[in-house]
């Protein structure tokens, strides 16, 4: 019965991964981490720094191949792929059409060097959108989604705050409709204040567009407010895995009770 | 009519990892069936294990052993071991949860929280907010504090956002932890009416009240939960 209602609900896994690994050194890296991924569902990573979290998103980006291990994810035409045996043009095909990537620092995701309608323009140029009026009008539209004023569409990224930054990076990889985004501490380099508006504004566009993603955060709160799932990793593990609130509010494995219990409550 | 909720030999330990591995034995064996339409309502002295009861069948505890059953979409669904996406899917179709505190978000109004839950449901938001403006107003928040996000709320306040959320959508089973605890008579009138509207609604409710004539006019049945935990909880 369990399983009836949950094909009513979302028919198929969009990421399939199984066994990956990739080690640095005893305990540095990923060892044997398995999970699947359904459309829409956010999973975020937790763990304290050095216990793999990086490196995992790297492999799952397509960043960085695994010693063993099998990445699998379904295409929008419904075909799997295979990632580390697709080639190399493949998976650059994928990164900038169906999923995205939102680094930490907005620095290392955006182009500094044109301007925030030309960021926001790349993805659709690389897809084939050649028009300029239909360019110009995703920037502004893009632009106001993540509540930037459309008079800055020519102005540099460099002119613009760290949260605008951000929100600029995310609006650069929505805007060709990805179904999967990865994400590495996308709050981590924000004043509190400006944390709170970027992960109001994440929360309503995961929802409104139906993301998959896998965020990667030391902040449980941040954990909280956007991930349905999560997985704790410790020295390259994972050591447990669950519904947010219940690892959160009832955490089994001594690492994540001590994870939990070491936060400071405001 | 039907059990819109079975529980089976539900018990539920917490290990203390980080104090010694000391284990609570808070809930041993539990067995009852709620159904639509009746309300049940958890008895018991403080650190009974009440609370810890309500978040377990939310899913916020995970349970040492036992079955907790939901009638969700037409089906029996077994909660217990269940994926995470299954979960969340209860939580947005069937099983509602009036918590004792509002979980703020910052920044987000009080409207947006009270209509959240229909939204996720993919109610239209003029739907939405026509329901939520309605339970405002009934609970007596003030117009001018609707486009405020809760944080600066008095205690009442919260909880009155925190109840109208609760009973934003319909739900076949509403599990409410003291809704009433911190509001004036008035509006603890209106949360009475708002449980009687579930409960005519076909509604299964089980509830934690210490206003004994909050009890008095909502219990159906009572839950005998003193015999539980012997021993303290952990927070």
């Amino acid at each position: 019965m369990n399983s009836m209602s949950d094909l009513k609900l979302k028919p198929e896994p969009l990421l399939r991964v199984s066994d990956l690994t990739r080690l640095y050194g005893p305990e540095k890296g990923c060892d044997g981490v398995g999970f699947e991924l359904y459309p829409g569902e956010v999973l975020g990573i937790v763990g304290e720094s050095g216990s793999g979290k990086s490196t995992l998103l790297s492999l799952l980006s397509g960043r960085c191949a695994p010693d063993r291990g099998v990445i699998d994810y379904r295409r929008n035409d419904g075909r799997w792929l295979d990632l580390y045996s697709a080639t190399e043009a493949e998976r650059r095909t994928l990164l900038r059409t169906e999923w995205g990537f939102v680094e930490q620092s907005p620095r290392d995701g955006l182009r500094m060097g044109v301007s925030a309608g030309a960021n926001i323009g790349e993805r659709l140029m690389a897809q084939g959108v050649r028009n300029y009026e239909q360019l110009r009008a995703a920037g502004i539209a893009w632009l106001s989604q993540v509540e930037i004023d459309p008079l800055r569409i020519d102005d540099l990224p460099r002119t613009f705050s760290g949260g605008m930054q951000q929100r600029l990076q995310i609006a650069r990889n929505l805007v060709s409709k990805p179904r999967l985004v990865f994400m590495d501490e996308p709050t981590g380099g924000l004043d509190v204040s400006v944390q709170a508006r970027l992960l109001d504004l994440l929360r309503g566009l995961v929802r409104e567009l139906d993301l998959a993603v896998v965020i990667v955060t030391h902040d449980l709160a941040v954990a909280r407010l956007l991930a349905d799932r999560l997985m704790v990793m410790r020295r390259s593990r994972v050591v447990e895995t669950g519904l947010t609130d219940q690892i959160l509010d009832d955490p089994q494995h001594p690492y994540s009770q001590l994870l939990v219990s070491s936060v400071l409550q405001p | 009519m039907n059990n819109l909720i079975e529980v089976r030999d539900l018990s539920k330990t917490f290990t203390l990892h980080q104090q010694n591995g000391v284990v609570l034995n808070v809930l041993r064996n539990l067995n009852f069936a709620v159904r639509g339409g009746e309300c049940l309502v958890l008895h018991g002295h403080s650190g009974a294990g009440k609370s810890t009861l309500l978040r377990t069948l939310y899913g916020n505890y995970l349970p040492a052993s036992g079955s907790i059953c939901v009638q969700h979409a037409g089906n029996w669904l077994e909660l217990v071991g269940a994926a995470p996406r299954a979960v969340l899917a209860v939580r947005r179709q069937t099983l509602g949860y009036v918590s004792q505190f509002l979980r703020v978000i910052p920044r987000v109004s009080s409207l947006d929280v009270v209509m959240e839950p229909a939204l996720a449901r993919g109610w239209s938001k003029a739907e939405s907010r026509e329901r939520a403006e309605s339970l405002l107003t009934r609970l007596n928040i003030p117009r001018r504090l609707w486009q405020l996000a809760p944080g600066t709320f008095s205690g009442g306040e919260q909880q009155r956002i925190n109840i109208a959320r609760g009973f934003m959508v319909p739900w076949p089973i509403l599990l409410l932890d003291e809704p009433t605890a911190s509001l004036d008579d008035s509006n603890r009138n209106v949360v009475l009416e708002l449980m009687h509207e579930a409960r005519q609604a076909g509604a299964a409710l089980i509830g934690i009240f210490h206003d004994q004539s909050v009890r008095e006019a909502i219990a159906d049945r009572h839950l005998d939960m003193s015999a539980q935990a012997k021993e303290s909880l952990p927070c």
